[in-house]
C-alpha cells in the first residue's frame, strides 16, 4: 500500500472496519510514514470532535405523542398533519378522480375488470418494493439459490432463470401478495431499472395471451403458461421490456 | 384499495415496541439532514406512517437500520420536491487539498464554541456527506448497515467517509482561522 491508498483506507482501519490482515499492513506503514501517521492523529482528533461535540437531536415530547396518536388511529392517519399540503390537495384530487372514473365504469359488473385490478394491485406492489428499499428477501444472482427459497414458502414452484448474460441480471426473489394469494416476485434488472416479474399458478384455466397494459407511467406485460400466470413490470422501456418478455417465455 | 382496515391492536403494540424506541435516531438523522425543526418533525411523522403502512414487510431483524432507511428515503424525496439544488454534489474536490493549510485539532478545541462551529462546518457539507458521517459518528452504525440504509454498495461507504471527513477538515479549518 502507498500513501495515496492509505489514505482511503485509513478510515477503515480507524472505523474498525478492515480485517486483521490490512490492519497490520496500515501499522506497518505509519510507523514509517511521518506524514500519514500526522494525517492519522488529525483524522482521529476530528472524529472524537465530532462524536463529542456535534449535538445530537433527540425527537421532542409532541413529535412523540402526535406520531403515537397517529398510530394509533391505524389507517385514517393519512390526513393527520400534512407535510406538504399542496401535495396531499393534489393527491386527494387524483383519488377523487380515480373514483369518480371507478363509478363512471361501475356498469361493468363492479366497476374495474378482474384484469384491471390485478394490474393495480402489480404497480402498487412494484411501487411498494422501489419505497421502502425492499426489493428482494433473497438477493442472489444464483437462480439455484433463488428457486430453493420459495419453497416452503409457496406452494408452487416458479420457474427461475438467470438472465445475466442476456443483459437481464437476476437481483433475487420475493414474497408478494397478489389476487388474494401468496405469489413469488423476481427481481431482475436493466441499468438502473427494476423489473418485477410476479408468477402464480392460474385460478381458472383460461389461458390468456401476452397482453401489455401502461399504468402510472409503468409498462405491464401479462400472460400464462404453462398453469402459471405471470406479470412483468418496470419504467424500462416498452422494447426492452417485450425483450425480456420473450427471453423469459423462451426460459419457462 | 380504499377500504377500511382494521389495524389489530397487537401489532400496533408490536409496532410501538419494535420501531418508536428509534424516534431519537430517526429525528436526530432527519434534522441534520434538513437542518430545521420544523420540516425534520414532518418528515420524521411522514415517515413513521409510511413505516406502519409497511411493517408487514418488515423481516424483524434491525428495526433501527430499516426506519433509518425510511426517513432517509422519505428526506430524499422531499429535497426532490424542495431543494433539489443540494442534491448536486460536485465532485471535483480533491482528498488532499487539505495540504496547504493543515487541520489543526488543538486550534479548535481551544475555541470555547467548538460544537457551534462543528455544527457550522457540518451543515455545510454537501447532503451525501453530511448522511455518512451522522450514520457513522453519531449512531455508531456499521459500514454495512450504511451502505443499506445510504442506498450505495458497501464499498463506497469507506471512500465518502474519507472524502467527507477530508472536506469536513477543510471546512473546520476556514472556520477556525476565521474567528
Amino acid at each position: 500500500m502507498n500513501c495515496t491508498d492509505i489514505q482511503v483506507a485509513i478510515h477503515g482501519y480507524m472505523d474498525g472496519e478492515l480485517d486483521p490482515l490490512k490492519n497490520l499492513e496500515i501499522e506497518k506503514h505509519l510507523q514509517h510514514c511521518a506524514v500519514c501517521s500526522q494525517s492519522y492523529k488529525a483524522d482521529q482528533a476530528l472524529q472524537t470532535a465530532v462524536k463529542t461535540g456535534a449535538q445530537y437531536f433527540p425527537a421532542s415530547a409532541d413529535l412523540r405523542k402526535r406520531i403515537q396518536s397517529s398510530i394509533r388511529q391505524g389507517d385514517k392517519s393519512e390526513r393527520v398533519v400534512p407535510a406538504m399540503p399542496w401535495r396531499w390537495l393534489a393527491a386527494a384530487a387524483s383519488v377523487a378522480v380515480v373514483v369518480v372514473l371507478a363509478w363512471a365504469l361501475v356498469p361493468s359488473r363492479y366497476g374495474l375488470d378482474a384484469e384491471q385490478l390485478v394490474a393495480q394491485e402489480v404497480v402498487s406492489s412494484h411501487v411498494r418494493s422501489l419505497m421502502v428499499d425492499h426489493v428482494a428477501d433473497v438477493m442472489s444472482s444464483d437462480q439455484h439459490t433463488v428457486k430453493p427459497w420459495f419453497t416452503g414458502k409457496l406452494d408452487f414452484s416458479p420457474p427461475v432463470k438467470n438472465l445475466t448474460n442476456e443483459g437481464f441480471p437476476l437481483v433475487g426473489g420475493r414474497l408478494d401478495y397478489l389476487e388474494n394469494r401468496a405469489v413469488a416476485a423476481l427481481v431482475y434488472q436493466r441499468r438502473n431499472h427494476v423489473i418485477n416479474l410476479f408468477i402464480w399458478p392460474l385460478s381458472h384455466d383460461t389461458h390468456v395471451k401476452t397482453k401489455g397494459l401502461a399504468r402510472q407511467g409503468y409498462h405491464l406485460v401479462h400472460w400464462s403458461k404453462a398453469g402459471m400466470t405471470y406479470w412483468v413490470i418496470s419504467d424500462l422501456n416498452d422494447t426492452e421490456l417485450q425483450e425480456f418478455v420473450r427471453l423469459v417465455q423462451a426460459s419457462s | 384499495m380504499w377500504k377500511e382496515r382494521n389495524v389489530p391492536e397487537q401489532t400496533v403494540a408490536r409496532f410501538e415496541q419494535v420501531v418508536l424506541p428509534h424516534m431519537d435516531a430517526a429525528y436526530n438523522l432527519a434534522r441534520w439532514l434538513t437542518r430545521n425543526d420544523h420540516d425534520a418533525e414532518d418528515l420524521v411523522q411522514e415517515s413513521y406512517l409510511r413505516a406502519f403502512k409497511f411493517f408487514g414487510s418488515f423481516q424483524g431483524a434491525n428495526a433501527r437500520g430499516w426506519l433509518l432507511t425510511i426517513v432517509r428515503n422519505t428526506c430524499y424525496t422531499w429535497f426532490r420536491e424542495n431543494r433539489p439544488q443540494e442534491l448536486t454534489t460536485s465532485f471535483d474536490e480533491n482528498i488532499h487539498s487539505t495540504e496547504a493549510d493543515p487541520f489543526d485539532p488543538e486550534k479548535l478545541l481551544l475555541q470555547s464554541e467548538s460544537g457551534q462551529l462543528i455544527k457550522q462546518a457540518m451543515e455545510e457539507l454537501p447532503l451525501e456527506f453530511r448522511e455518512v458521517l451522522i450514520l457513522r459518528e453519531l449512531e455508531g452504525l456499521s459500514y454495512k448497515e450504511i451502505a443499506v440504509i445510504a442506498g450505495i454498495p458497501p464499498g463506497t461507504v469507506m471512500s465518502r467517509l474519507a472524502r467527507a471527513r477530508s472536506r469536513l477538515k477543510q471546512c473546520l479549518t476556514k472556520l477556525v482561522n476565521k474567528e
